[in-house]
């Protein structure tokens, strides 16, 4: 048995679909039968074909119990999950489940496990072999947390136990940080358990990755040097491959230690990651943590050296040494040895602060990014300059941050301008590489950046030697550029795109030039071995060198666009269908080629594709590519915006776009096109209008009637977009959110109130078209499609609605002839179905759907863009399967303190869960446990409900379950008037004892806000937050709340059902 | 000491294929020619330039930032550096490390050795790895090939070259150091529990610390000194080091070895390794392009454990030219190629790789401690 790592979250995320895929794949090779448990459906490895039995159910320790004795594993292998997994292995071995069912653990014993996590065994672990570690103590109780703090003084670092991607973990300066953290961190550690630490913030930091097999064979597969010194989580810094200032005699103590922790921990088989710190004034090496387990860094160190680790882990778990498992790499050699790079890999994490205005966007010890990016490059400047344009966020390169007028003299630059560049130097946010580009500009001293920032003087002088070179070449025009320099440029890691801003020209311009002087990459191979032996495996990175390595073959090829690094609103799902998007088009007998930047993901395993580069999705990245290799087509429908965006550019450039046609993606993104294309299919769609300036905007709302929708054309995710309600509010949306021109007009659409939202997945080949699911959301039209909970299939819609909606579904499809996937969003109101959007391309549901009616749509619409029929592939429509799958999202709100949870228009969830059963309500049940929001049996409910209506039914169910109601003055009216007993509560800022008190006392056990306008938003906000801090389920949404207790009702009368994915299927 | 050339000057490496490969010099300045070998290690640069065995060759380093942490006074393997020329993809003047004193083009500048970078150097790489390790020329002074080429036409190349004579020292002496670590460098001691007599045809301290923290009293002899010699010291076990050049022609020594064979516990690492395969009547063969690198998988045939070692050679013994008395002990994994032998009779082991790290992992370090029972076991008897 497999256990997944959950819905994707910070510090979680689809790097262990990665591993889990890999451990599915390896294990079945091996012949033993996989059981798998995963709540997240977006997963490749929960595909039906990946393991035997698949349970998408939520991960608790429970429902893992069931399913042990259901089907009676005879192992358990929990290290290939995450922390998630870890921590459920951790408890079914002491509840004493594996003991009951004679369960084997492997691949960790329990006993390693705590060793390795719990703060105070590590400690004596490592003074047991002598390794020094900071000095540091664990606190249980504030007294005790004052009495550690003595020892190692301020700044203290402080790290709340077993928690994952270092939840709560922060830097104390002083005795008021140090009270409010040490609380915090007590209250959100599972245990309740604090480690209060020495700070060895600004120290360099290292981590080895770590195989060990049960003969004690052990090999480093990578050193990572972070560029971000110590004080910044790892997985928010910018790391490096290999470790770049640590002589070989430093390395090899690190080693040594790396090796020594292994045996002391007891890691019996697989992978495992040490970090260290070295105080860069003396060396001092101390141990920061391990963990006893496949982690981010090891799909990073896996990616970044050819090295299948998860693979690998899973081989060593079930016996096997490393001296027995080959290098697929090489063929001729074996997996025991440690890979020789000969390339520099670079990660860089990719925050989304944009869509948190209120989180604070500091990099501390605990993680915040969502994504990262890697690059590889043959120095250090061209990966990192490679990995800078690989975070799609419109920067090349070291782009400037101050006013323009800064950079004619920067020499010259005022106080206020060099205050600002030291406070980014000083207080890290996600920019501040590019703020150390200014800080050199401005001429700063590396030693002043380096006293600063902490970032070793050898990164600062790569990165001064790229400034330098940029100030260089400034110095030309674009005709006086030699080839020598353009050259250099590029081996510098200079996109064109860079280049055309220092010349003040069109990147094609930077492009045109480098083809006449001949200034091209060349493509080398990622070996495991730096050349010595010869590689077999296509997986690919440019360079601007002699000799090229790609040998393209001739045969029929495709070439599959990913969609980069993960960030909200474009995630897994759509590394999901790009990965089977291959799969299906090899099963075609076409040569695969995946292009993709992110190191986390299925896409960019050497063996998924046929050929593999590793490379940046820009423009000029792509079609150097496109150049080589020559395929038949190019697909940018599976990757999301990303491959999107390149669409237009590259089909100008005459490269074959497979799929439908970008005229008909046009047609459905032009406002004025797709009004057209309703009207001729007499279809209908909320009233709308595109206003270029405020006034037209007030106008227009005017006619169509508030409320409106407002949001700045060609956004992803919902960015800015929002609800008005009146001209006052649309006049301040107008001036202060969005730069509205003539060239960003803003789109206005009349507000669909109380509407039902439906998401439809559907493929077309041009002759039929198959709807893959019709997904009812659970919340009401207003709240980003991607933050609401669905039900497939719909639970309140009628019959008429349903065949309705699929009828407009395939008059859309055949009329836009849409060649591949369609996605249409449709909202009904009053028995009026409206069309929302309609987008010719993979959505973010397409393996939701897969999972919830065993059609693998992603493939099927591969197959049909390469030229097959949906008649050849024989596909049979089941959206209207006799289950019930409801999906659910989940938000990264606890990494973000203080941040409001209520949803809205714009996206802010990372993730998804997915229950399945037999029915509507259980199905919910399931998708709020997986959820992490599991709902009570019994106990009391907290409502406050701005609009009353809804309330009888609401509150119904849960008082026939038995539970009780403590509420606010208004609403404990309204109960009172239904005849319901309750106990009125004062809100916080009508004195207390108030809602919170009870909160915190533990007297609530579920709390439902439904808050209404601006003010009662803003007065509530504490409730919900203080509910989501102290792990009591809520609902800020009427039908949510709804739902919710129909599930509640549901699970009072009758026990969930535990199925495989597989029975369900099998019908 | 050499003149350090201007970074950035032009230089030329040509291969007797023809192959030419431009960059751009760092470190000294001149004309040398050598065989061409690449190193798969990613750190120790100054161990490897330092490493007595790499003397009449070019080092390709494959890892590309070269220079990084610069020079220090304590990763040294020898008394200066004996190879011909460091080969890198790029330079780095900047060094970073608490311990450095220094670029690194100034330490090679000191002993006269010559930096290429700004090659392809994967693409010379591959090309050592299609034709075999190959004589080359570089020069910061000369750019005509074909005068290059006739240079390199008059050298004679390694096979048959004894290039021990030029790196192993004049005078014996006694060793002190013991090993390194954090904070502590090198300490020092006279313990002696055991007496080994090291043979010197172009050692590496590090073989000469770790014998010491076996608790060994070290003495260090050069290269042609006599059996009688050794045994008048009255060791309590013999040493064969590293060294540079082709086994097979350094008849001399073998012959005085041949003499010691069964008379002390003995031990030899790479060279030493080949010379006392060929004392046991043994030959030796050229590799395709060697074995340079840290991560070297090689399997302990008694324990089926496997280390990850550093390598450097470019002979191996042929192991079906000895006789059933001596049996292998460890083999390469990679290539299966013969990397530890012992004698069934005799007090005798050795080993192609090199256990003494420096650089690379410590996983063989056990070695020593192995010998040292051996010398232990055999003082017993």
């Amino acid at each position: 048995m497999l256990i997944g790592s959950g819905p994707i979250v910070i510090g979680q995320a689809c790097e262990f679909d990665y591993s889990g895929t890999q451990a599915c794949k390896a294990l079945k090779e091996e012949g033993y039968e996989v059981v798998l448990v995963n709540s997240n459906p977006a997963t490749i490895m929960t595909d039906p074909e990946f393991a035997d039995r698949t349970y998408i159910e939520p991960l608790t320790p429970e429902t893992l119990g069931r399913i042990i004795a259901l089907e009676r594993p005879d192992a358990l292998l929990p290290t290939l999950g995450g922390q998630t997994a870890l921590n459920i292995g951790i408890a079914l071995a002491e509840n004493g489940t594996l003991a009951k069912y004679g369960v084997e653990m492997i691949g960790a014993t329990l006993e390693s496990i705590k060793k390795a996590e719990d703060r105070q065994l590590f400690k004596d672990a490592m003074a047991n072999i002598g390794l020094d570690q900071p000095r540091s103590g664990v606190a249980k109780s504030l007294a005790d947390a004052w009495k550690i703090l003595e020892d190692t003084g301020f700044p203290a670092i402080l790290r709340p136990s077993f928690t994952m991607g270092g939840s709560g973990g922060n830097i104390a300066y002083n005795v008021e940080d140090f009270e409010k953290y040490v609380k915090r961190g007590l209250e959100i550690s599972p245990v309740h358990e604090i480690l209060i630490e020495e700070s060895i913030v600004g120290w360099k930091e290292y981590e080895l990755e770590v195989m060990r097999d049960h003969k004690d064979n052990v090999v480093i597969v990578c050193s990572i040097e972070n560029l971000d010194a110590m004080g910044i989580h790892t997985g928010d810094s910018i790391t490096v491959a290999p470790a770049q200032t640590l002589t070989d005699k430093e390395y090899q103590l690190m080693r040594d230690a790396a090796l020594a922790i292994m045996r002391e921990i007891g890691v019996d088989t697989g992978g495992s990651n040490v970090q260290f710190g070295v105080d860069p004034k003396n060396g001092r090496l101390v141990v920061i943590e391990m963990n006893p387990r496949v982690s981010r860094s090891s799909a990073l160190a896996s990616k970044a050296t050819g090295f299948p680790i998860a693979k690998i882990a899973a081989k060593l778990a079930v016996g096997y040494t490393l001296d027995e498992i080959p290098n697929d790499i090489t063929r001729e050699t074996p997996a025991c040895f440690e890979p020789s790079i000969d390339y520099v890999v670079t990660k860089v994490p990719r925050f989304t602060f944009e869509k948190f205005p209120q989180a604070d966007a500091t990099l501390t010890t605990q993680m915040k990014s969502v994504g990262e990016a890697m690059a590889i490059g043959r120095t250090f400047k061209e990966s990192l300059q490679k990995a800078l344009r690989s975070m799609e966020i419109d920067g090349y390169g070291f782009e400037r941050q101050l006013p323009a007028a800064v950079y004619l003299n920067p020499a010259a630059a005022d106080d206020e301008i060099v205050d600002l560049v030291e406070q980014r130097l000083l207080i890290p946010g996600p920019a501040r590489l590019c703020y150390v580009g200014d800080a050199i500009r401005l001429g700063f001293a590396i030693e002043k950046i380096y006293e600063m920032t902490g970032i070793d003087p050898w990164f600062l002088n790569n990165i001064r030697e790229i400034i330098e070179f940029e100030e260089k070449l400034a110095g030309f025009s674009l005709a006086e550029l030699e080839e020598s320099d353009l050259r250099r440029a590029k081996e510098m890691g200079f996109a064109d795109k860079f280049l055309a801003k220092i010349f003040n020209c069109a990147e094609v311009d930077i492009r045109n030039l480098r083809l006449a002087k001949k200034v091209t990459p060349v493509y080398k191979r990622v070996d495991t071995c730096a050349a010595e032996f010869e590689a077999h495996t296509p997986y690919f990175y440019s360079t601007y060198e002699a000799e090229d390595e790609t040998r393209p073959t001739e045969r029929k090829k495709v070439i599959i666009l990913g969609g980069g690094p993960n960030r909200i609103g474009q995630g897994i799902e759509f590394d999901y269908c790009c990965v089977h998007c291959a799969f299906a088009l090899t099963k075609d007998g076409y040569e695969t080629i995946m292009v993709n930047c992110n190191p986390e993901t299925v896409s960019t395993d050497y063996d998924t594709s046929d050929r593999l580069y590793f490379e940046p999705l820009t423009h000029e990245d792509v079609l150097q590519i496109v150049e080589v290799e020559k395929p038949y087509g190019v697909i940018v429908q599976f990757g999301g915006q990303t491959p999107l965006k390149l669409a237009a550019g590259l089909e100008q450039a005459g490269v074959p776009i497979l799929g439908t046609s970008p005229d008909s993606i046009d047609r459905a993104e032009d406002r004025r096109r797709f009004k057209q294309f309703l009207e001729k299919l007499e279809l209908k769609q909320p009233a709308n209008d595109t206003a270029t300036s405020v006034d037209e905007a007030v106008a227009i709302a005017e006619r169509i009637g508030y409320p409106i929708l407002v949001r700045p054309s060609y956004v992803l995710g919902g960015r800015g977009m929002e609800i008005v309600f009146d001209s006052e509010s649309l006049k301040g949306y107008m001036q202060k959110a969005v730069d509205v021109s003539f060239d960003h007009p803003v789109l206005i659409d009349k507000f669909l109130n109380n509407a039902v939202e439906v998401d439809v997945d559907a493929v077309c080949d041009g002759v039929e078209v198959v709807i893959g699911g019709i997904m009812e959301h659970i919340e009401k039209a207003g709240i980003h499609s991607g933050d609401s909970a669905c039900s497939l299939p719909p639970y309140s819609l009628s019959d008429e609605i349903i065949t309705e909606i699929a009828r407009q579904t395939r008059a859309m499809a055949f009329e836009l002839d849409v060649k591949g996937l369609m996605n249409v969003q449709f909202a009904v109101q009053d028995d009026e179905i409206y069309i929302i959007e309609v987008n010719p391309r993979a959505s973010r549901t397409v393996p939701f759907v897969g999972k919830a009616t065993g059609l693998p749509l992603a493939a099927i619409a591969a197959r049909v863009m390469a030229g097959k029929t949906l008649a050849e592939l024989g596909v049979v429509e089941n959206y209207r399967p006799s289950w019930s799958a409801v999906k659910e999202a989940v938000f990264p709100f606890l990494k973000f303190p203080g941040v409001d949870t209520l949803l809205g228009p714009e996206m802010k969830s990372t993730g998804e869960v997915m229950g399945i059963d037999l029915d509507f309500p259980l199905a919910f049940a399931k998708a709020q446990e997986a959820a992490g929001n599991p709902l009570p049996k019994r106990g009391a409910v907290f409502l406050s409900m701005s609009d009353k209506t809804g309330l009888q039914q609401l509150v119904e169910p849960l008082a026939q379950a038995g539970f009780t109601f403590v509420a606010t003055s208004g609403t404990a009216r309204a109960l009172s008037e239904l005849g319901l007993d309750n106990r009125m509560i004062k809100k916080q800022k009508e004195g207390r004892p108030n809602a919170i008190d009870l909160v915190l006392n533990g007297e609530i056990d579920m709390v439902i806000n439904l808050p209404g306008d601006a003010r009662s938003r803003e007065d509530s906000l504490y409730i919900r937050r203080v509910a989501l801090d102290n792990g009591i389920p809520y609902f800020t949404t009427l039908p949510g709340a709804q739902a919710a207790a129909s599930a509640i009702a549901a699970l009072s009368c009758r026990q969930v059902t535990l199925q495989a994915l597989q029975d369900y299927l099998a019908g | 000491m050499a003149e350090m050339i201007r970074r950035g000057s032009k230089a030329v490496l040509l291969l007797k294929d023809g192959t030419i490969f431009t960059g751009r010099a760092f470190g000294a300045a001149g004309e040398v020619m050598g065989e061409v070998v690449f190193n798969t290690s990613l750190s120790g640069y100054q161990e490897v330039l330092s490493d007595p065995s790499y003397c009449g060759q070019m080092v390709l380093m494959t890892y590309p930032h070269i220079g990084n942490y610069g020079f220090n006074d304590e990763d040294v393997e020898s008394r200066r550096c004996f190879l011909s020329a460091l080969l890198v993809k790029e330079y780095c003047d900047y060094p970073s490390n608490w311990r450095s004193r220094g670029e690194l083009a100034e330490f090679m500048a000191r002993d006269g050795v010559i930096g290429l970078e700004g090659i392809d150097t994967r693409a010379l790489t591959r090309h050592i790895r299609e034709a075999g390790a190959l004589p080359g020329i570089i020069s910061t002074v000369d750019f005509d090939p074909r005068s290059l080429a006739a240079k390199l036409r008059q050298w004679p190349g390694m096979e048959g070259a004894n290039l021990v004579d030029g790196v192993t020292v004049a005078k014996g002496y006694e060793w002190r150091q013991k090993s390194w670590s954090i904070g502590h460098g090198y300490p020092e001691d006279d313990l002696a529990e055991r007496r080994v007599v090291v043979y010197d045809f172009g050692i590496k301290y590090n073989i000469l610390r770790l014998l010491k923290e076996v608790g060994c009293g070290v003495t260090v002899v050069p290269a042609g000194t006599c059996a009688q010699a050794v045994l008048a010291l009255k060791p309590d076990g013999l040493f064969l080091a590293n060294g540079p050049g082709d086994p097979a022609a350094l008849g001399g020594i073998v012959n005085e070895i041949k003499g010691l064979v069964g008379r002390l516990p003995i031990c030899g690492i790479c060279l030493g390794h080949q010379i006392l395969g060929q004392a046991l009547g043994g030959k030796t063969y050229k590799l395709k392009f060697g074995h340079h690198g840290s991560n070297h998988p090689v399997m302990d045939l008694t324990t089926r454990k496997v280390e990850i070692t550093s390598q450097n050679h470019g002979f191996c013994v042929d192991i079906d030219s000895l006789g059933d008395e001596v049996e292998v002990t460890h083999i390469n994994l990679n290539d299966q190629t013969v990397e530890g032998l012992r004698h069934r009779r005799h007090p005798l082991f050795s080993f192609q790789y090199h256990p003494e790290s420096s650089p690379g992992p410590h996983d063989s370090a056990y070695l020593f401690k192995r010998f040292r029972r051996l010398i232990d076991e055999n003082c017993e008897n």
